[in-house]
């Protein structure tokens, strides 16, 4: 019989604090995001607009959405593992 | 003519992935190496399995075959489905990992114990991984007649064996393997495919590296007589004159052949302009311009640069560029690609489809509209805006990539990992952009099959190239199929059987009741596979994604961050959640349309569900969350935290 209860969550005091991070960084791309779909429903000629360098709005936009996926799972990243340590040095939440 | 290396390089791929299952099969004797490779798998292997596994043959074939034929549109479902992943590491990734065991509903039901959840969040795996599965097996099809000169259900049933061999053989651990090979090769020959289409620039007349002459359609002076086109050229005479989505037509027969010829009046003087047509008969046969089909009469091959950057004629060519500035070029508004469009209807007994040329400005194809009616009515606008939500919340629920989440060791390693897949799932979708762009101004456009774009756009490079994409784009096809039998046997062994019904003796039960439901899972998809030939494998992933979105996020998402959260709750939203999204789809225009029924006819004004079936299914959670008794059993940290003053 292995009709046993879901795994046991593992230990983790850094888990409310990295929570609200996520919450906080997923809001701001989240927001991003829908001011790209807005863009492209109330003016999608904006998205034709030719920025320096050659490449219009559009793509810019859109390479932008990618990287900056990136750069904030990095920060994300870089944030919790501080956390973590802190709290593994310290043995507290 | 099948030829000899793309064989080879196919028989080479597939035999190491078996090599593979069978090295592993050792380590999938206990329930939790096979479902959840024991939990050892390294966050940067996970991270790029990760990308494996996401990568569908939609993203590849379907998303370059989109961008090659509407352009920016195309792109829209890179960006969407990228973005996505950040609803997975920000909200779902280590919450699952610290609360789930082998599937994402271990986690659902880790504050509940209820066998409601269970239940529907196991049949909720099911039909996401169903719909998922038959695009993919569709994909094996469309991608084996070209490869190997097969028919398309000997590829289906060829995938749906190899798959149910990976899977039963060695679990989660060589469906990882698999996986993280698949996903490198993929961005790997991406970027070699990128690098060969610079080198080669833009041209107005692409004739693939010189293998194919470029093909320039005619123009033929006409006038009109009493309401009747006259062609100049005595040896045509016109025999049909119509209309169709405002596009008027006319059929020309020259020596008993027949032609369709696009009637362009934008000018003072009348002409023709030639297309390329094609005819089923009553009785199944093909006739392709004029002329029955066969392996040396097919639609040919098309789209080109009509004006780059102002530069119009015969023969303008850039030389070698770097990327952006292809796409600069491609989107500059004193640029043109011809970009074809399709009318279908009858003549008498048979079914016609036209295809005709189209000089498009390169800044209306380099921005939305071609293809998403962003600058129509609202309701279509809330459609796009449908889209790309059940784009962003669709990824994070989907059952097989959740599962990914248990075969590394910690929740710090799922964090990483899920880093990984953005960077290189990341990296894939910006190439999409080069590479859809690349086929659609390279004469490589199939007209009957967009999804075999890249593919074709690699064969203009040689054989080499395009025998090692479309091996990769086959083992693309078993990576993702390889994960989805997972999540589904588990579904079926781990929730259903073991959970739910409590019908599992021991470990070494749980593996085998997982094998058989990977052999009956894989026999389903198989069937469906060979059904469904000839659907929009998109449309499909679409759909699925829809379904993942309305049926499996508000449960995680009000299960981490409501406490009022009831079990019967996150039952009756899963339940909402996959019924209003199939339905929604099953009455929309875009199944209308497959039923042969009038589009306009659809009794839901929508093609994407997501904008209506999400909110429903997050309204559904609460109202009966507040309205039944609280059941939630806080974890020890909860406890903690009440008891200190």
């Amino acid at each position: 019989m292995l009709h046993e209860p879901a795994a046991q969550a593992e230990k983790d005091p850094a888990f409310p604090y990295k929570k609200r991070i996520g919450v906080a960084l997923f809001t701001v791309y989240a927001l991003i995001y829908a001011a790209f779909i807005a863009i492209n429903v109330i003016d999608p000629k904006a998205m034709e607009t030719v920025l320096p360098g050659g490449l219009n709005l559009a793509v810019v936009y859109g390479f932008g959405l990618i990287i900056f996926a990136l750069l904030l799972a990095l920060v994300y990243n870089r944030i919790c593992g501080v956390r973590e340590k802190a709290l593994e040095t310290t043995g507290g939440a | 003519m099948t030829q000899v290396l793309p064989v080879v390089l196919f028989v080479l791929i597939v035999s190491f992935v078996l090599a593979i299952s069978f090295w592993f099969a050792r380590k999938a004797k206990s329930s939790s190496g096979y479902y959840a490779a024991g939990g050892r798998i390294h966050w940067s292997v996970n991270g790029i399995a990760f990308a494996g596994d996401y990568l569908s043959a939609a993203s590849f074939l379907g998303i370059c075959g989109m961008i090659a034929t509407a352009g920016y549109d195309g792109f829209l479902y890179s960006i969407g489905y990228l973005a996505g992943w950040i609803v997975a590491l920000f909200i779902v990734a280590e919450p699952l990992k610290r609360l789930g065991k082998y599937t994402f509903t271990d986690a659902l039901d880790a504050k509940f114990n209820d066998k409601g959840i269970k239940l529907m969040a196991a049949i909720s795996t099911l039909v996401v991984s169903l719909f998922y599965l038959i695009p993919q097996m569709v994909g094996a099809g469309v991608l084996v007649t070209p490869l190997l000169g097969l028919p398309h259900y000997v590829g289906v049933i060829m995938v749906g064996v190899i798959v149910i061999t990976i899977v039963a053989t060695a679990g989660m651990t060589s469906t990882t393997y698999v996986q993280f090979i698949k996903g490198t090769l993929l961005i790997v020959f991406s970027v070699v495919l990128v690098v060969a289409l610079c080198f080669r620039g833009l041209s107005t007349t692409p004739d693939q590296g010189g293998k194919v002459p470029f093909r320039k359609y005619a123009a033929m002076p006409a006038t009109e007589s009493g309401g009747k086109i006259v062609p100049a050229d005595p040896s045509f005479s016109a025999a049909e004159d119509l209309t169709v989505k405002a596009v008027r037509l006319v059929k020309l027969v020259k020596g008993g052949a027949v032609s369709w010829w696009k009637v362009d009046a934008s000018s003072s003087a009348l002409s023709l302009l030639e297309t390329q047509s094609l005819v089923t008969k009553a009785d199944g046969k093909r006739v392709v311009n004029g002329a029955p089909e066969s392996a040396a009469n097919k639609l040919a091959l098309v789209g080109n640069m009509e004006v780059i950057d102002g530069r119009a004629g015969p023969g303008v060519s850039t030389g070698p560029i770097g990327p952006f500035r292809l796409v600069s070029l491609v989107g500059d508004p004193d640029s043109s690609v011809t970009l074809w469009k399709e009318l279908k209807f009858t003549d008498g007994r048979d079914k016609v489809s036209v295809y005709y040329g189209l000089p498009t400005p390169g800044n209306r194809i380099m921005r939305p509209g071609l293809s998403f009616k962003v600058e129509g009515t609202p309701l279509e606008r809330i459609d796009f805006v449908s889209l790309m939500i059940a784009l962003f919340l669709g990824t994070a629920a989907l059952p097989h990539i959740l599962i990914r989440y248990y075969t590394v060791p910690s929740a710090k390693a799922a964090r990483k990992s899920t880093i990984v897949a953005i960077a290189a799932i990341g990296a894939f979708y910006v190439l999409t952009l080069f590479m859809g762009l690349g086929a659609m101004t390279s004469g490589v456009v199939n007209l009957a099959d967009n999804n075999m774009s890249a593919p074709l756009l690699a064969r203009s490079f040689g054989t080499f190239l395009f025998s090692m994409i479309s091996a990769i784009a086959f083992a693309t096809v078993l990576g993702t199929v390889s994960g989805l039998i997972i999540a589904a046997s588990g579904a079926v062994a781990h929730d259903l059987m073991d959970r739910y019904g409590n019908l599992i003796r021991d470990d070494r039960h749980k593996v085998l009741a997982g094998k058989i439901a990977a052999f009956a899972v894989g026999a389903v998809a198989i069937v469906l596979g060979i059904i469904f030939k000839g659907m929009n494998v998109s449309f499909l992933v679409g759909l699925a994604f829809a379904v993942a979105a309305s049926a499996n996020l508000p449960s995680i998402v009000m299960m981490l961050f409501w406490k009022r959260t009831t079990s019967k709750g996150i039952s009756a939203s899963i339940l909402v959640g996959i019924l209003a999204s199939i339905g929604l789809i099953l009455f929309s225009p875009t199944m209308f349309e497959l039923y042969g029924l009038e589009p306009a006819a659809a009794p839901i004004p929508l093609k994407n569900p997501g904008i209506i079936s999400i909110p429903l299914s997050f309204l559904t959670i609460v109202v009966v969350s507040l309205l039944t008794k609280p059941d939630r059993i806080p974890d020890a940290e909860e406890l903690a935290a009440a008891r200190s003053p």
